[in-house]
């Protein structure tokens, strides 16, 4: 057994060595001859015989030396070895061909990785949670029966006591901001994002901190010692990753806080909750009295006990939300929806990210399909080679194991481009806060991702080997080695392969240029919705107070706004608690006067505006006015409403002047005194549903505050002087909190423009390919029939004729091909259903679009080889040169 | 003549390289070659070149070991002596030889007596 051990791995190591032991064998050969050739002339042998009879006696020396080679070495790795010898000074006399294959394959497999790896983090592995696929989120079904709403603490409370399927449950603060946490630290003030969280969330995820500790009971109780937990991105960024950071004092919102940990970088809950936001700071969240009573508030999440399914817990959960529903009616409705964390996170982006994997699939296929084509057209340039090679005694498995090494050798070539490319790409996408995509940060490239890429270097380089060595099997060597030149319409079956090779390009080109087409009218859609505000010349701060009462509160709004409204270029300004497309928050509204079943009350978007809101916002006013400073805590309570909610509340009736109840009865019913345009504030793609703007003078709550203006110049020229203009007052103002609405829109259609960009560039790539197929196809095929383009030409035909001629052959691939591709993207449309926005997934203009384009691709790719013609001499091509 | 020469059984000539090396010590190429060729009395039909096949094998399997050395004339060349692990090998196969041939000898005698 270990000789056999031995002997492998001495065979290994004679491939690396084969010179060296060529050596050794041509000197022990020699001194056996000579020994030999002394033993005979002792024999009395004559001295020119003795040599000749020891060489015969000896036997075939180059024979030796083979056998020797295949016994000591491994022999299908030496002829791998000259293979590729082969295969590379071959790219070399070719670098035109071999730079441009490669390009081309590593993009392909660039593409295929980048890809790859989105889908292994979105949707192949698992949340970074210990056990993440018992993880449930439990959320709050509204009123509306469509949206989800956060759930009241003690609903929460109740139901981590009573359940018996959830190993247990935590929570966080459902309603955080970015920059609602204040930060003071040597007179200058810094916005942070912090969240407020259950005790037990960091354990429950088991998320154990890179530094300190969790936050103990004591600092989870109200008005208990102030804590924080820093996250790591923090850490690093402002605290310079401080090792000695655990045990400061810092001042949040005020209070004197202590950090006591830091998150692992494992930790990034922005990606994994919120994505397109970070968080900075983690603070506990206690489960009390007075965190009940801010209403529907916490996001809660599960585990499952092990051998509990989903719909079991679901149906516990129906019961006990049922019980506590009865027992606690002053509490707010809790209707428990249950979907896995891993749905919750990722659900939305699976049908894109799907539909991103297939496209990129029909790129590869695309680019194989284009190699294949160039291969084809190279071994034909090489015919005589091959049939030389077969003469002198190759045979055909060795030819066509050369074919597919040198395959193997352009893949591989590719795929190292192509893996720095995904690499850098890759880097590039985890980086990229702007798009609000799950899990986006934790794309990377792991080594699932590079097998996946040298499986898919190996698999291509198969493909498009083996359309060349087809070709060899189908040769015969003697017509190769007679001169092929004059025949004057070339080898059938051979165009038959490459036009194949052609019009299957132009099939996957068509499917991935319709659904392209259909991807981009849909955003185009979306972009030109009616947002119901306008967001160009538009910009908003976040801005600090202290708020103590509402008299102060009104004093230092009207201050903030005095002085913006005074500075040069300010159109319009205005405060709300609330942007659109940023932050929501729903009330149960009523008209005064009318009967509602309990739950069964209009939800309504609240939104507490300063007066001019309407107009900085730039929404149309329907009817009736809008909020004036005379709107103040001591006139009659008013109210605007949307055209929705006038609807809604009031069908068939002026909604001006009547009485709407918002905030409970115990409040003044509010009359309503202007009815505005609906404002698409919770996403571009969805209605607005009701709203209900208030004044902000007219109710005592700690909102946050946001600072809108609308400008004359583009608003980022104003924000150095806005600042500058507010310092005195509000000195915490910083840069990073001013935000155009034209950005908040942007980051609200991000994933739809991050799929829409990708496929975008998959199919101009894939019509690019198609472009060189037929390029090469029309090129190779005048080349070919050269003899007839002369003989004709000399019988009198117009050259004008024989490119019509040209032409009309590409035109019957790329129709013949857009044929087909059309009944492959019209099948396969429909998955795209549900990503479209105000197409049908059988447009008919997004699929005349197409059919437009890539006939004008066509006709160009075969007009420029056409040109050629013009340059035939009739003469030259009869003599056959 | 020719027909009176054997063709070697395979496997047959690392056993008699093993048992030459065993019992003459180290020695180069030719010499094993024509050991074996003197101790067969020409009856085993041994191409000279294929003991370098045989050697490279052994080589491979570490039953012997090579080392440079200088031939009778002077020469570069390589001397083969035979291993630890080569020795238990012979033994082995040279017990197996025995029972083989002893049981062929038997058979063939057996045939004889019908």
């Amino acid at each position: 057994m270990l000789s056999s051990l031995y002997r492998a791995a001495a065979r290994i190591r004679a491939l690396f060595a084969s010179r060296a032991f060529d050596q050794d064998l041509s000197s022990e050969i020699e001194s056996h001859i000579s020994l030999r050739t002394e033993d005979h002339l002792r024999r009395g042998v004559p001295p020119e015989e003795a040599e000749r009879l020891a060489r015969v006696e000896f036997g075939s020396v180059s024979q030796l030396r083979e056998a020797h080679r295949e016994i000591r070495g491994v022999p299908f790795v030496d002829t791998l070895l000259q293979d590729l010898r082969y295969a590379l000074r071959l790219s070399r006399q070719n670098p035109g061909f071999t730079l441009f294959a490669v390009l081309i394959i590593g993009l392909g497999i660039g593409a295929s990785s980048t890809v790859f790896s989105i889908v292994n983090s979105l949707l192949i592995r698992p949340l970074p949670f210990r056990d993440a696929t018992r993880l449930v989120w439990i959320s709050n079904l509204a009123d509306d029966g469509i949206s989800e709403w956060n759930t009241q603490v003690d609903n929460f409370l109740d139901l981590r006591a009573k359940n018996t399927s959830f190993s247990d449950l935590t929570g966080y603060f459902g309603h955080f901001e970015p920059g609602d946490t204040k930060l003071t630290e040597g007179g200058l003030t810094h916005r942070l994002s912090g969240l407020r969280v259950s005790q037990n969330f960091f354990p429950f995820l088991a998320v154990q901190p890179l530094l300190g500790r969790n936050f103990t009971g004591e600092e989870c109780k109200p008005n208990g010692p102030g804590a924080a937990l820093l996250s790591y991105g923090f850490w690093r960024r402002y605290y310079a990753s401080d090792p000695t950071i655990v045990g400061r004092q810092i001042t949040l919102n005020d209070q004197p806080v202590t950090i006591v940990g830091v998150a692992p970088s494992s930790f990034d809950f922005g990606t994994v909750f919120a994505p397109g936001n970070h968080i900075d700071v983690f603070l506990p969240m206690p489960l009390s009295e007075e965190t009940n009573r801010w209403g529907n508030t916490l996001s809660i999440i599960g585990r499952l006990k092990p051998g509990i399914t989903l719909p079991r817990a679901r149906t516990e959960l129906k019961i006990l939300a049922a019980r506590m529903q009865r027992l606690h009616p002053e509490r707010q409705t809790f209707r428990p929806v249950l979907t896995s964390l891993d749905e919750h996170v990722t659900g939305h982006v699976r049908r894109p990210v799907i539909v991103l994997a297939w496209a990129v699939a029909i790129v590869m296929l695309t680019v194989c399909a284009n190699i294949a084509n160039l291969q084809l057209a190279r071994s034909l340039g090489r015919q005589k080679e091959i049939a030389v090679r077969v003469a002198i005694g190759a045979g055909r498995r060795r030819l066509i194991r050369q074919m597919l090494t040198e395959g193997m050798v352009l893949s591989l070539c590719g795929a190292v481009f192509g893996l720095l490319l995904a690499f850098l790409v890759v880097r590039l996408l985890a980086g990229l806060t702007a798009f609000k995509l799950p899990l986006l940060s934790t794309v990377r490239m792991d080594p699932a991702c590079l097998a996946f890429s040298l499986s898919l270097a190996l698999i291509s380089g198969l493909l498009f080997g083996l359309a060349p060595a087809l070709q060899i099997s189908l040769a015969s060597v003697h017509d190769k080695l007679k001169d092929t030149t004059r025949s004057a319409t070339g080898t059938r079956h051979h165009l038959w392969l490459r036009n194949t090779l052609v019009v299957s390009e132009i099939v996957l080109a068509c499917v991935l240029l319709s659904g392209a087409g259909l991807l981009i009218r849909s955003f185009i859609n979306v972009l030109q919705l009616n947002l119901g505000f306008q967001p160009e010349r538009a910009a908003a701060f976040h801005i600090d107070h202290n708020y103590s009462s509402l008299e102060e509160k009104t004093k230092f709004c009207d201050r903030v706004l005095e002085r913006v409204r005074t500075l040069p270029g300010i159109r319009a300004a205005a405060l709300t608690d609330n942007l659109p497309l940023v932050g929501d928050r729903s009330w149960d509204i009523a008209a005064k006067g009318k009967l509602y079943q309990r739950g069964h009350y209009p939800e309504g978007f609240i939104r507490l505006v300063s007066d001019g809101y309407i107009r900085a916002m730039g929404i149309p006013l329907r009817a009736g006015r809008e909020f004036t400073p005379r709107d103040t805590s001591t006139s009659e309570p008013v109210a605007l409403v949307n055209e929705t909610a006038a609807r809604t509340l009031w069908p068939g009736q002026d909604p001006i002047g009547q009485l709407v109840i918002a905030e409970g009865g115990q409040h003044p019913a509010r009359r309503v005194v202007g009815v505005v345009a609906d404002v698409r504030h919770r996403s571009l793609e969805q209605g607005s549903g009701c709203e209900l703007y208030i004044p902000l003078p007219q109710r005592d709550e700690n909102t946050p505050l946001y600072l809108v203006v609308r400008t004359a110049l583009p608003p980022a020229a104003l924000a150095f002087s806005i600042r500058t203009a507010l310092r005195p007052i509000a000195p915490g103002l910083s840069t990073d909190e001013f935000r155009t609405m034209q950005q908040v829109v942007d980051a609200a259609v991000s994933p739809r423009r991050f799929i829409v960009l990708l496929l975008s560039g998959f199919s101009a790539f894939a019509l690019v390919l198609a472009a060189l197929g037929i390029y090469a196809v029309i090129s190779y095929s005048i080349n070919q029939r050269q003899i007839e383009l002369g003989i004709r030409m000399a019988l009198g035909a117009t050259v004008r004729e024989l490119q019509g001629d040209v032409l009309l052959q590409a035109l019957k691939l790329a129709s013949l091909g857009m044929l087909m591709g059309g009944i492959a993207a019209w099948s396969v449309s429909r998955a795209l259903a549900s990503l479209l926005f105000g197409v049908t997934s059988t447009d008919p203009l997004t699929f005349f679009a197409t059919v437009l384009v890539l006939t004008s691709i066509a006709l160009v790719a075969a007009y420029l080889p056409a040109v050629r013609i013009s340059k035939i001499e009739p003469q030259a091509a009869l003599r056959g040169s | 003549m020719p027909e009176s020469k054997s063709e070697i059984l395979q496997g047959t000539l690392d056993l008699m390289v093993l048992q030459t090396l065993e019992a003459m010590g180290p020695q180069h190429g030719y010499r094993i070659a024509r050991r074996i060729e003197q101790i067969s009395e020409d009856a085993l039909q041994v191409n000279q070149g294929t003991i370098y096949l045989c050697l490279v094998r052994l080589l491979q399997k570490k039953w012997i070991k090579a080392e440079w050395g200088t031939s009778e004339n002077n020469r570069k060349a390589r001397f083969y002596s035979i291993t630890n692990a080569g020795r238990k090998q012979l033994a082995a196969e040279a017990e197996n030889w025995q029972r083989v041939s002893g049981a062929i000898s038997r058979l063939l005698a057996l045939s004889g007596q019908r």
